[in-house]
């Protein structure tokens, strides 16, 4: 094992410089035809001899004490093998990075829909049924479950300068409210989860998205060292956020599988997925900004109100994006906490960003209204030289060549409200912004001959890892991709960050890149040159006048493994992806309803290590952006907290027909010298952020009324125009 | 899913005592997650006198078997009824449509989440349990022909579009005797029963629905409103099937869908265009008076202006006031 590599400083920019030139490509996905063609084993596609089948039993209730449960109440159903109930079992997933196990509540029971209890069974549907038959008995507790009778937590402000003085004696003021509902991920794959023990080692292939923490979080659920717990994750039907911490049916399938001797599935099905997985927080956000009247910011606010169940420490960073877009005199951010007994709230697709862009980026484009400016002079008249909180430059930031550039591409200046029939047509944009990361990462690179494997415990998620890690190395080694492989999702690897934030590929892929550069080390003192002088392409090595095929060259294996860590840099420097988002709606006159015409999304991103991934990234998140304007709305019951919309044929995502055929992205190239040695930035979360403020600021060209509760359905969008009359 | 026995009917009168299954869209869903857990089900796709679609004079008579994708795509349906082929393609995803069929449509049950939801009380699972919508969430519930012990809305497109086109259902009895019960009688209102919803007894098979002979002329509009552009249970639709003599009306066939515990039609809206010139001014009279009634759950008060608005649309496309170019577009042939 080498040292650690701390990102102290900028790097050379070696991959434009290496001469294999698959880097950046849109090279297929080597995962790709596995997947279509049905035949990628997800995890509960794994067939495993002897396996027992297990449903998680709901709580009915919302707070209390499980007073009973009645065994004979399923004792006599065929099939049914055990109802288990154990002090290690968990209340909810663990929150992204925890690293330890999430609440273990005994028989408390915190909010409607908690897993109580695991039935096993032969079969899934004798499971299933026994679960749902089984009769358990409950002491209660009045519990709070909307935010505003819930205890309210309430933050120390980020603030930069006076705000309030600066918002006071502003020239123009804009004072709004936005509200969005709770969300979840709607991960196509349902969590699941099979356990098998061996003697006192228990092997865990799960549907999770970071198999380092989970490992942890394992090992700390069921009391034991870390090196008794293998997770597999190879492939992962989605996440979203929402497999980034241990989940409850992992847990139970451990804990029921070690009762039991053989191996326990547990899958849930959908309805579970929206009781128990963590959801996004509702939020209610206020928005205040200053400015003089020709469009300078003097006065930036957005607080926010979340949610969250009493002892998690996850609270939906709302204003993120709203701290560092732009600059003002005074700045000032502060967040409250409603603590709630409902479904606890955790990581979803761009936390923050994805909500709080939405109202910040529709208040941005209500002043330009009140000012009577272009939204995209007033945006490109504010971005700050450095951080308006803490005064760091910014590492690397395209904004406005994004803005501009979008414009310019959309036609935005030629815009005016068009009607086609019943239609009103309009445009609006946004700015985007999310924070980018570099998060602790290992991995290893084999090479024997002219065939390098790649081993690292991330995983992919349906975001291309298996092709951008094939791609660095093809590319450092000289190469072709098909000759790379990649394994990837197995926590006996070196342990890397796994898929979120959208730092899975700055980091993984950093630390894949180190383990290649040493090996290019390795090759040149073989070949007997100096690294500087190495020439890797097609299998073969050039240097000191040499040439010779890697298959001569590399007999015996050689082996590199490296460690990276975020370092001085990401003190000295922001480094966050930018970009601009455009829109075109047609809103109907008549029902409310909202058509997406056409979108673009200019980015800029760092490097871009796979032009098609990257690409598919953009895209949905831009998908997702449309969903968070239009159509998605988690809904609570007022009474018990309950999960309402328990399926996805009452949670709408933005379906096909919702998304406009005319969908475009554009990466302005852009190296991060700053952010990692590969000079990359996250990708997908930043097509969601702002992508929806600007779906909303076209409704608002073009119908003249604004929303301020999203998403805008049609009800809402009809109650507006008649308002305006 | 509970365990049920299954068998395959190979006569009409294999169906008594047993729950049938057709396509299974819907049925499957809710044994699924037991909100219905019958103990026998017989399947009905193999009989073969419940396929097929065929003219009887004027009129058309559709085989329950017949597939919603089949009936949409059907050139006799496209030409003479062309709103249920409209109402059709506006419901579900192509691959539900692949396997819905006719019967089974009609027989769909509400989308009410609290009915979905075993935790929760609903009389139209368990009557005289109570009903957990009241007090809760209700934006897909119905606006009229509600009771006190219920307030769910039937949600099908295809069911509106044939009330509006004073369509007939045809059903076997246990007895072998076949009726014919128009659209409008076969659905019952909810009263102490909701678990109740047509007139259907046990043993009773839908073996065809019959559509009345095509009206010279028409102008079939069916305008849904939804939560997303696909793939999304109706707020509310409109089902028009309207003839004119120069600019004035001289019929209008009209049923209005996801607001009443079954397609809901409006005698008085429809007698008030009669004989009237086309005017916004009238059809915003006909919309009042369509949605004069309050909603009986706040959250579906929403479903009133929308109704109203949505009605207007249609009645203007429908009569040619209302330039409906650009998205969503929906032309009838004349
Ligand atoms: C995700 C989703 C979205 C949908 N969206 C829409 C939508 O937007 N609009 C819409 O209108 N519909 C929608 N549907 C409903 C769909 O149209 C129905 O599920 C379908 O039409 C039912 O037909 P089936 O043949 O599958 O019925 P089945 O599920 O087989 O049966 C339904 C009921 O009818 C009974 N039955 C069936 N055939 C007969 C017969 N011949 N005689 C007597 N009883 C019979 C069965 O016993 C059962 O009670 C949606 C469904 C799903 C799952
Ligand atoms: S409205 Fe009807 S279906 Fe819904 S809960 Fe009440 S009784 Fe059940």
């Amino acid at each position: 094992m080498k040292d650690t590599f701390t990102m102290d400083c900028p790097q050379p920019r070696l991959l434009d410089e290496t001469h294999q030139g698959v880097i950046g490509t849109g090279m297929d996905r080597p995962d790709g035809p596995q997947k279509v063609s049905g035949t990628a084993p997800y995890t509960a596609d794994n067939p495993t001899e002897g396996v027992a089948h297990g449903a998680l039993v709901r709580a009915t209730v919302t707070r209390g004490r499980v007073a009973g449960i009645d065994r004979a109440s399923i004792a006599n159903l065929p099939g049914v093998i055990d109802v288990i109930t154990d002090p290690r079992m968990t209340r909810n997933p663990a929150q992204g990075m925890a690293g330890e196990a999430p609440v273990q509540p005994g028989d408390a029971v915190h909010y409607h829909g908690q897993p109580i209890a695991l039935v096993v069974a032969e079969t899934f549907e004798a499971a299933r049924d026994a679960a749902q038959r089984l009769k358990v008995t409950y002491t209660t507790e009045n519990a709070a479950v909307t935010p505003e009778n819930g205890e309210h937590e309430v933050g120390e402000p980020d603030a930069a300068g006076d705000f309030q003085r600066a918002f006071d004696s502003a020239e123009v003021q804009l004072d709004r409210e936005y509200t969005t509902p709770s969300q979840v991920s709607a991960a196509m794959e349902p969590h699941a989860a099979i356990a098998e023990w061996k003697g006192n080692e228990v092997t865990l292939r799960a549907a999770q998205q970071m198999v380092r923490f989970n490992k942890a979080e394992l090992a700390d659920t069921l009391g034991i060292d870390e090196s008794q717990v293998r997770i597999l994750s190879p492939f992962v039907g989605g996440g979203f956020g929402s497999k980034l911490g241990l989940g409850p049916e992992a847990a139970a399938a451990c804990i029921a599988s070690q009762k039991l001797g053989r191996p326990v599935r547990v899958v849930m099905p959908r309805q579970t997925v929206f009781d128990c997985v963590l959801r996004r927080s509702e939020t209610k956000q206020r928005v205040r900004l200053g400015a003089t009247k020709d469009g300078r910011l003097t006065a930036i606010s957005h607080d926010d109100q979340v949610s969250n169940l009493d002892g998690e420490g996850f609270a939906e960073p709302t204003s993120q994006a709203s701290q560092f877009l732009y600059g003002a005199d005074g700045l000032s951010f502060t967040q409250t906490v409603a603590r709630i007994a409902a479904t606890p709230a955790g990581s979803v697709r761009a936390p923050g960003e994805a909500v709080g862009m939405l109202a910040f980026e529709s208040a941005v484009d209500e002043l330009a209204q009140e000012l009577g400016m272009d939204p995209l002079e007033l945006r490109l008249k504010n971005i700050p030289a450095t951080h308006p909180l803490d005064g760091r430059p910014y590492s690397v930031r395209r904004l406005a060549d994004c803005l501009t550039g979008g414009a310019e591409r959309f036609g935005w200046k030629d815009r005016a409200v068009k009607r086609e029939g019943d239609w009103l047509v309009g445009m609006g944009m946004a700015s985007a912004a999310r924070s980018n990361m570099l998060v602790k990462s290992a991995a290893r690179v084999r090479l024997t001959g002219d065939r390098a494997v790649v081993e690292t415990d991330m995983t992919d998620i349906g975001t291309g890892t298996y092709a951008i890690l094939a791609q660095i190395t093809a590319e450092m080694l000289g190469l072709p991709p098909a000759q790379v492989e990649v394994r990837l999702g197995d926590s006996d690897l070196p342990g890397a960050s796994g898929s979120g934030g959208s730092f899975g590929a700055n980091s993984a892929g950093s630390a894949t890149f180190l383990a290649a550069k040493d090996l290019r080390g390795q090759i040149a003192e073989r070949l007997g040159c100096a690294v500087d002088d190495l020439t890797l392409q097609d299998g073969r090595a050039r240097g000191a006048n040499r040439e010779v095929a890697l298959s001569e060259l590399v007999e015996a294996e050689l082996t590199a493994e490296a460690t990276i860590e975020a370092g001085e840099t990401a003190e000295t420097h922001f480094s966050s992806g930018f970009g601009a988002h455009f829109a075109e709606v047609a809103v109907n006159e008549w029902t409310g309803e909202v058509r997406v015409r056409r979108m673009l999304g200019v980015m800029a991103m760092g490097r871009i290590l796979n032009e098609k991934t990257a690409r598919s990234q953009a895209i949905g998140g831009m998908v997702w952006g449309i969903g968070g304007a239009l159509t998605e709305e988690m809904v609570n019951d007022s009474r018990d907290g309950h999960v309402v919309t328990r399926d996805l044929a009452n949670y709408h995502v933005a379906a096909h027909a919702d998304v406009p055929r005319d969908m475009q992205v554009v990466f302005l190239e852009e190296r991060d010298d700053w952010a990692n040695p590969i000079q990359t930035k996250g990708i997908g979360e930043l097509g969601i952020s702002g992508a929806g403020a600007a779906v909303l600021n076209a409704i608002a060209h073009a119908t003249g009324v604004r929303i301020y509760d999203f998403p805008a359905t049609p009800d809402k969008v009809i109650a507006a125009l008649e308002a305006k009359g | 899913m509970r365990p049920f026995d299954y068998s395959r009917a190979d006569s009409a009168k294999d169906v008594a005592g047993a729950q049938i299954i057709a396509g299974g869209t819907n049925l499957l869903d809710l044994m699924k997650i037991q909100v219905m857990t019958p103990e026998k089900l017989v399947d009905i796709t193999r009989l073969s006198e419940l396929t097929g679609i065929s003219a009887e004079g004027d009129r058309l008579r559709i085989g329950a078997l017949v597939t919603n994708s089949a009936l949409a795509a059907d050139a006799r349906v496209r030409a003479g009824w062309p709103l249920l082929s409209r109402a059709i393609l506006a419901g579900a995803s192509v691959q539900i449509r692949n396997k819905a069929t006719t019967g089974g449509n009609l027989l769909q049950r509400t989308r009410c989440p609290y009915f979905y939801d075993t935790s929760q009380v609903c009389n139209k699972r368990n009557p005289g349990e109570g009903c957990a919508a009241q007090g809760g969430t209700g934006r897909m519930l119905a606006l009229y022909g509600t009771s006190e012990h219920c307030l769910a809305a039937h949600p099908s497109d295809m069911a509106t579009a044939m009330a509006a086109l004073q369509a007939e259902v045809e059903v076997m009895r246990a007895s072998g005797d076949t009726v014919r019960i128009p659209l409008r009688d076969f659905y019952r209102g909810p009263g102490d029963r909701p678990d109740i919803e047509t007139v259907l007894e046990d043993g009773d098979l839908i073996t065809a629905v019959i559509l009345p002979a095509p009206r010279a002329g028409a102008r079939q509009v069916y305008r849904k409103v939804r939560d997303r552009a696909s793939y999304a249970f109706a707020l509310v639709s409109v089902a028009a099937s309207v003839e004119m003599e120069g600019d004035t009306i001289t019929r209008a066939q009209l049923a209005y869908g996801s607001i009443a515990p079954h397609p809901w039609k409006n005698h008085e809206v429809a007698e008030m265009l009669q004989g009237q010139t086309a005017s916004d001014a009238l059809f915003h009279r006909a919309a009042e008076a369509l949605t004069r009634e309050e909603a009986p759950h706040p959250d579906t008060e929403y479903k009133r202006p929308l109704l109203r608005r949505t009605l207007i649309a249609a009645l203007r496309q429908a009569t040619g006031l209302g330039d409906t170019a650009g998205t969503d577009t929906v032309r009838t042939p004349a």
